[in-house]
């Protein structure tokens, strides 16, 4: 296992971490959603599964190259949330949605938009690992090759660079032909992750990426997700809270379908203004 | 009493039931394989011939001859059976011992089969000297070797009386390996050379008529067919020339030999296949002939209205029409299977299609073989031979049964299987790969054609499996639709467009039930159904688990996903 090979120490760290306190010199600044520069813009968004209303009037601006997570309890539709902005939810029969989400100004749901380019912007990484059951070279090459992208050179240094970037090239460089199905989960999750970003999206959609994993691919996947945002605007989807205190610089707390509170992480897991984020950030439900 | 409920409580009675039906159905294969085997592979053992004098009882003058054959089965019979057909024997005995004896030389006596009973035959022996002789027309033939002549002066000469002499047999070993030398070469030629000449005599015949059906007959046009005519005329003469010379080749020997009621028949070494003296060969040179003629059965072309010789063409065309089958139905059911499965809505009418499709697979086959008969054949075929082959008309190209039509009629057969397995396989794709590859910018086509369709195809595999077992054994549709009697033209061969779809073909299906039923010689050919059946059985056998050997890569390759 490769995973193993990990430092012991930094494993001790997240165990003892307090919940809501930043990792030292991860975090920015403290500041508003508003004060930086907008990427997902979601206004009045309401989404019907049949007749379930799964999200109501939800409004909120997600901010550029930061980590923003998406908490709440089971069914609140964070998940939802999360796949309207790459509309994931147009594969479901009978959703009906409404509202708008705008990528750098751009109507997601408008009429012109051509959706397998708008997934190519937004990438997404599953609950579950899902290689595809190709070598782990072809699975960073997926997307290319859906581009048209076949030359050799380009192909080779865009499997290094995204291995490199999704921390994985080091594990893998000698077995790049080899099934991606023999590799560990944690690794798989890495390598999806290295599948996305090798497409150069703009936004990456998180959906619970950790949730299937032991803790030391989870501490591997939290530390790749802060490299990342760098160069990526990250949404993640957790009902970890003390993953989503650890990672993100914003955190929206939803419940029952609606955007309950929105606001920079330190803020909403230290003083949160609602009753119902303070009742579960401590654990009164959920 | 508490006991028993317990053992059976227990769920014990179950475990042997279900054991038990296992066990039986073990005992039914591996007895059905060992029954073909025994009785077809014992066919081809040169056994021992025997001689005898026969004396049954009679109502009149009692009269004994004398018999050479090849005791072939015993069977037990009631007296008053045997007495009620005519022989008078002693009916306090209650049963007689029957035996039935190949006597061969069906020229000379009329029947080559006879029922002796057992109790009035003797003088039994087997003398070293008896010949055993397998001729290219009239079945065996058993006697003893007098003479052996070439250009019909004696060069060596045998007595009956002395068995231990060789060497008029030596003679004629040689002299017929000579002969069969020259038969090859005859074949050759007839055959392959001859026959690629007429070929192309016919394709001159239907481009000239084309170009007078297109009015464009030229001059110029008629002369250069004319040129390509004589060319190959020329070819012909030339052949034909080789020909002659190596018929008075192979005519040149003969051989006198003396059947068992005393007669001398003179019998042409061109027409012997094969001479052996079974009662003087030791076990190797038995197996060496056992051997060989196996290897004629599976490699040569029948003779004698299918009882002797091989069914190579048989083999061939059950393999190709299965080949071309699974070529027709696999493309055909898989795009039917991922347009209901994956682009059809899911509704009444989706419902009421994949109904329609599982009640086609229990439609009788018969009726697949009407309905091929009356669309492929009479509708499109006639309509492409209007079409496409008008210079051959009135005599139809595709619109007569063949190989083509069989294949597609036997495809629609199975196309059902094919659909149900594929949509199976990709019911069973995770949504999650699905998903994964949509949200890497693929178009719902590309997700299919890149990953959905490769992970299916282990279950793609399974409805071919499915489907090649079916059709390989079906037989009752293709007499309707292009199996015949006797083709040994293959319909894959070295001439121009090499393979032959319109090309009638046999099958080993069909041959079963020829030889087993149609045949002038029953009790010889009984042995040849067992023999056939067998090789049908090993034939499908081998083409399934090819399949299931492609199957099982794939799997390989796409396992995982146990999610």
């Amino acid at each position: 296992m490769t995973d193993s090979s990990n430092n012991p120490a930094a494993v001790g760290s997240t165990k003892f971490r307090k919940v809501g306190v930043p990792r030292p010199g991860t975090r920015d600044k403290p500041m508003s959603a508003q004060q930086h520069g907008r990427c997902l813009e979601v206004r009045d968004l309401n989404l019907f599964y049949s007749k379930t209303r799964a999200l109501a009037d939800v409004s909120l601006s997600i901010p550029k190259r930061r980590v923003t997570a998406f908490i709440g309890p089971s069914g609140c539709g964070k998940s939802t949330l999360l796949r309207c902005f790459n509309r994931m939810n147009d594969l479901v029969d009978g959703v009906v949605i409404n509202g708008t989400v705008e990528l750098d100004g751009m109507d997601i749901y408008g009429r012109s938009v051509d959706v397998a380019d708008l997934r190519r912007r937004v990438g997404m990484v599953f609950q579950k690992p899902n290689p595809f059951p190709k070598s782990i070279y072809e699975n960073i090459c997926y997307g290319l090759r859906i581009q048209g992208i076949n030359k050799k050179r380009v192909l080779d240094e865009a499997v290094e660079k995204s291995l490199r970037a999704a921390a994985l090239w080091e594990e893998v460089k000698d077995r790049l032909h080899e099934s991606a199905l023999g590799m560990s989960g944690g690794q798989q999750q890495r390598l999806v992750i290295a599948r996305t970003i090798a497409v150069e999206p703009e936004v990456l959609l998180l959906d619970e990426p950790a949730s299937a994993l032991d803790p030391i691919s989870t501490l591997k996947i939290e530390e790749l997700v802060n490299e990342l945002k760098e160069r990526y605007t990250i949404v993640i989807v957790t009902h970890n809270m003390q993953q989503a205190a650890r990672v993100s610089d914003f955190t929206a707390f939803m419940y029952m379908g609606n955007l309950i509170e929105f606001d920079t992480t330190d803020k909403l897991f230290t003083n949160p203004t609602e009753k119902k984020t303070e009742d579960y950030i401590t654990g009164r439900y959920g | 009493m508490k006991k028993l409920s317990d053992w059976y409580g227990g769920g014990t009675p179950w475990i042997w039931f279900n054991a038990g039906a296992v066990a039986i159905s073990i005992v039914m294969v591996v007895g059905l394989l060992l029954l073909l085997t025994v009785r077809g592979m014992g066919h081809f053992w040169p056994r021992d011939v025997m001689q005898a004098v026969y004396a049954p009882p009679s109502a009149s003058e009692a009269q004994s001859t004398v018999i050479i054959g090849e005791a072939v089965e015993t069977e037990t019979v009631s007296a008053a059976q045997i007495s009620s057909s005519g022989i008078p024997v002693n009916e306090s005995q209650p049963f007689y011992e029957r035996q039935l004896v190949k006597l061969g030389n069906r020229d000379v006596t009329g029947v080559d089969f006879t029922w002796v009973l057992r109790d009035f035959v003797a003088e039994v022996e087997y003398p070293r000297n008896v010949v055993s002789l397998e001729r290219r027309e009239w079945g065996n033939f058993y006697g003893y070797l007098t003479a052996v002549l070439a250009e019909g002066e004696p060069v060596a000469s045998a007595s009956v009386d002395a068995p231990e002499s060789d060497a008029a047999w030596e003679e004629l070993s040689d002299r017929l390996s000579r002969a069969l030398r020259i038969h090859d070469e005859i074949y050759d030629i007839e055959r392959q050379e001859i026959g690629e000449i007429n070929y192309a005599i016919e394709r001159l015949r239907l481009q000239e008529r084309r170009l007078e059906l297109a009015g464009e007959t030229t001059p110029d046009a008629l002369a250069a067919l004319d040129r390509e005519r004589a060319d190959l005329d020329g070819r012909y003469q030339q052949l034909s020339g080789q020909l002659a010379l190596l018929y008075e080749q192979i005519n040149r020997d003969s051989a006198i030999f003396l059947t068992a009621g005393g007669r001398e028949v003179e019998i042409e070494l061109a027409d012997i296949v094969r001479a052996y003296r079974p009662n003087a060969m030791h076990l190797g040179n038995k197996l060496a002939i056992y051997f060989s003629k196996i290897g004629e059965f599976l490699t040569d072309v029948p003779r004698e209205a299918n009882t002797e010789g091989g069914i190579f063409p048989a083999i061939f065309g059950t393999v190709v029409m299965v080949m071309l089958m699974s070529v027709f139905v696999t493309p055909f059911g898989v795009i039917a299977a991922v347009y209901l499965r994956e682009y059809a809505q899911q509704g009444a009418i989706t419902r009421t299609i994949r109904i329609a499709v599982n009640n086609l697979a229990g439609v009788p086959s018969i009726v697949y073989g009407v309905f091929g008969l009356g669309f492929f054949i009479y509708f499109i075929g006639a309509e492409i031979d209007e079409t496409f082959y008008q210079a051959a008309l009135p005599a139809p190209t595709f619109g007569t049964p063949g190989l083509l039509w069989a294949s597609l009629t036997l495809a629609l057969l199975t196309v059902p299987v094919v659909i149900v397995a594929t949509e199976e396989g990709l019911a069973r794709i995770p949504r999650s790969v699905r998903e994964g590859s949509l949200a890497l910018g693929a178009t719902k086509f590309e997700t299919l054609w890149r990953v959905v369709l490769p992970m299916a195809s282990p279950a793609m595999m399974t409805g071919l499996i499915l489907a090649v077992a079916r059709a390989a054994g079906e037989v009752a549709p293709l007499m309707l639709v292009g199996v015949v009697k006797l083709a040994p033209t293959l319909p894959l061969n070295g001439n121009y467009p090499y393979l032959h779809l319109d090309q009638k073909f046999m099958h080993l299906g069909f041959h079963i039930y020829d030889v087993g039923f149609q045949s002038p010689n029953v009790e010889a050919a009984r042995p040849l159904v067992f023999a056939t059946a067998l090789l049908l059985v090993i034939v499908i056998g081998m083409l399934n688990l090819t399949a299931v050997y492609i199957r099982n890569q794939l799997r390989e390759k796409y396992k995982s996903m146990d999610m």
